[in-house]
């Protein structure tokens, strides 16, 4: 049913921290790795050996420079995911029914038996979060790994989202966001977690956590004075030892 | 946008075919027996025809008939249910012209208002959608609505209202491109919005996530599209409307008319294939691209 629900009882998702990501993409090859073998259709690769390798993610890092109007650019990593937003539109826009928001916990799925991958919703998604996946016709997105984070054949540590779990910087971190008390949702109020796109009007249920300001490293150099040129004083035996090189044939002046 | 034919050609040709159905409709033209056939033959070509072609884009067409249900918050559901409905009416409404030379006057004008709604809901497809500036205009439904009922009025002989809507329909669509090459910037979302990075400073794409293509690239950004965009411009609207005007104004002919059509059709065939190609996606700015 491609009707919103009012509210959710919980609104499970990700915040993913932009000071703390290292761009190491491992949340996406996990990503990939379990969904292509569980919930649904596989996540097909095309040409994946060839000259122009395309395949289906449902999880992509991208890398931008930001230069500040003052110092040096900055490099941040962006790993980039359905947001499971509150105010879905790739949901309403679905003629089938496939698409849907769960009333029990946010998260934004894709029905694929009734998907007819008229791809409608991944032009209404602001984010790029859907592909339509080029073997299957029928449209893959974030699960939030629905069939991990409730699945008791698990243990307890795996029962959340493969990109969560697999992080090695532990920039991803899993939770309800509708519940203020939450790690996640303290998470955010403490580093000022922001939304994307705000003004598309989607409120998303991921955040994002804003990169900390670069601090200024003090001067010094321990090893500094020893490396300071010393043959400037015209003194001592440094000067003698220019002198006699540069008087060699063939020798710097 | 990706420019894919399938949909270039499903909203060309249904938009025409449901055109014809209203003028038909409305009653402007009354043929029966034979000549009614050939009349709701063209309409039904054009308009099956257009939809038909629209399957084609879909990963699973074998599904298609699940797109009648979410009539309640889709646009493209409403629009499938308004163009079976109509079709449904309108082919009463032809049986009774061609079977029994009757004009069951009522059927007519409740299939030329589905008609009328199956176009704009086609056109509230495009112009529902945020992620899209360019088409969240009212000049999108405005434009669709005024082409197919021109087009419909040139292919069933009405030169006057054809004349008049073609002209309204030029007007609309130069102010949709005045106002749409400035949409994307008055949308307020760019780079700095994308990523939430532009209190640091300027945002650049720096590195792609994958080093090939993908889905949504290929999808949604479509640079090279606008490289002759203007020159297209010029084209389209002198095949369009200036051509289709100089012949309905010379004196009448069926070589005119005709030529008044074709021109028409190759016009409506550029302006669709710009209307994609030239809009710009915001998922475009997370590549630095649009």
């Amino acid at each position: 049913m491609t009707q919103l629900p009012a509210s959710t009882a919980k609104k499970l998702g990700l915040v993913i921290d932009l000071d703390t990501c290292v761009g190491c993409h491992a949340c996406v090859i996990s990503c990939k790795g379990w969904n292509t073998e569980n919930y649904g259709a596989p996540l097909s690769d095309q040409d994946a050996y060839g000259a122009n390798p395309s395949g289906t993610f449902l999880n992509r890092v991208h890398s931008y420079e930001v230069q500040p109007e003052a110092g040096t650019a900055q490099l941040i990593h962006f790993p980039k995911s359905c947001l499971h937003c509150d105010d879905a539109p790739c949901v309403t826009v679905c003629p089938t029914g496939a698409s849907y928001k769960r009333v029990e916990d946010g998260i934004v799925l894709v029905n694929e038996s009734d998907c007819i991958g008229c791809g409608l919703c991944a032009w209404a998604c602001p984010y790029g979060a859907r592909e339509l996946d080029a073997k299957e016709g029928v449209m893959k997105k974030c699960t939030l790994c629905v069939d991990r984070i409730y699945n008791e054949n698990l243990p307890e540590e795996d029962r959340v989202p493969a990109c969560v779990r697999t992080c090695p910087a532990g920039a991803r971190h899993f939770g309800d966001l509708g519940d203020a008390e939450s790690e996640v949702s303290q998470l955010v109020a403490a580093r000022g977690g922001f939304d994307l796109m705000p003004e598309q009007g989607t409120k998303p249920v991921n955040k994002y956590l804003p990169p900390r300001p670069k601090d200024v490293a003090p001067e010094f150099d321990v090893l500094a004075p020893f490396l300071d040129p010393v043959a400037t004083d015209g003194k001592g035996f440094a000067h003698w030892l220019d002198k006699a090189l540069s008087a060699l044939p063939g020798g710097a002046k | 946008m990706h420019p894919a034919k399938s949909v270039i050609i499903f909203t060309t040709f249904s938009g025409l075919g449901f055109g014809l159905l209203f003028w038909l409709g409305i009653g402007a033209i009354t043929p029966t027996g034979w000549m009614a056939f050939v009349w709701f033959t063209i309409a039904y070509l054009a308009a099956v025809g257009g939809l038909l072609a629209s399957t084609f884009h879909l990963g699973r067409p074998e599904r298609a008939i699940k797109a009648f249900s979410q009539w309640q918050t889709s646009w493209l559901s409403r629009e499938g249910i308004c163009a079976v409905a109509t079709l449904l009416v309108m082919a009463v409404y032809g049986a009774g012209l061609v079977f029994f030379d009757r004009v069951l006057a009522p059927l007519g004008w409740i299939g030329a208002l589905g008609a009328l709604a199956t176009v704009f809901t086609t056109s509230m497809i495009y112009a529902q959608l945020k992620t899209v500036p360019r088409w969240r205009h009212w000049s999108t439904p405005a434009l669709f609505l005024t082409l197919s009922v021109g087009g419909g009025a040139l292919l069933a002989g009405q030169v006057t209202e054809a004349l008049v809507l073609l002209a309204l329909a030029a007007g609309l669509q130069v102010y949709g491109w005045i106002t749409g090459d400035t949409a994307l910037a008055r949308s307020g979302t760019d780079m700095a919005t994308a990523t939430g990075l532009g209190h640091i400073g300027t945002v650049r794409a720096f590195e792609p996530p994958h080093t090939g293509t993908n889905y949504l690239m290929r999808e949604f950004i479509h640079v090279v599209g606008r490289k002759h965009a203007q020159a297209l411009r010029v084209i389209a609207a002198v095949l369009a409307f200036v051509l289709p005007v100089v012949f309905l104004l010379l004196p009448f002919s069926h070589i005119w008319g005709a030529l008044a059509l074709v021109s028409h059709i190759a016009g409506v065939l550029v302006l669709r294939w710009l209307f994609f190609a030239q809009a710009e996606h915001v998922v475009g700015l997370y590549y630095g691209k649009r």
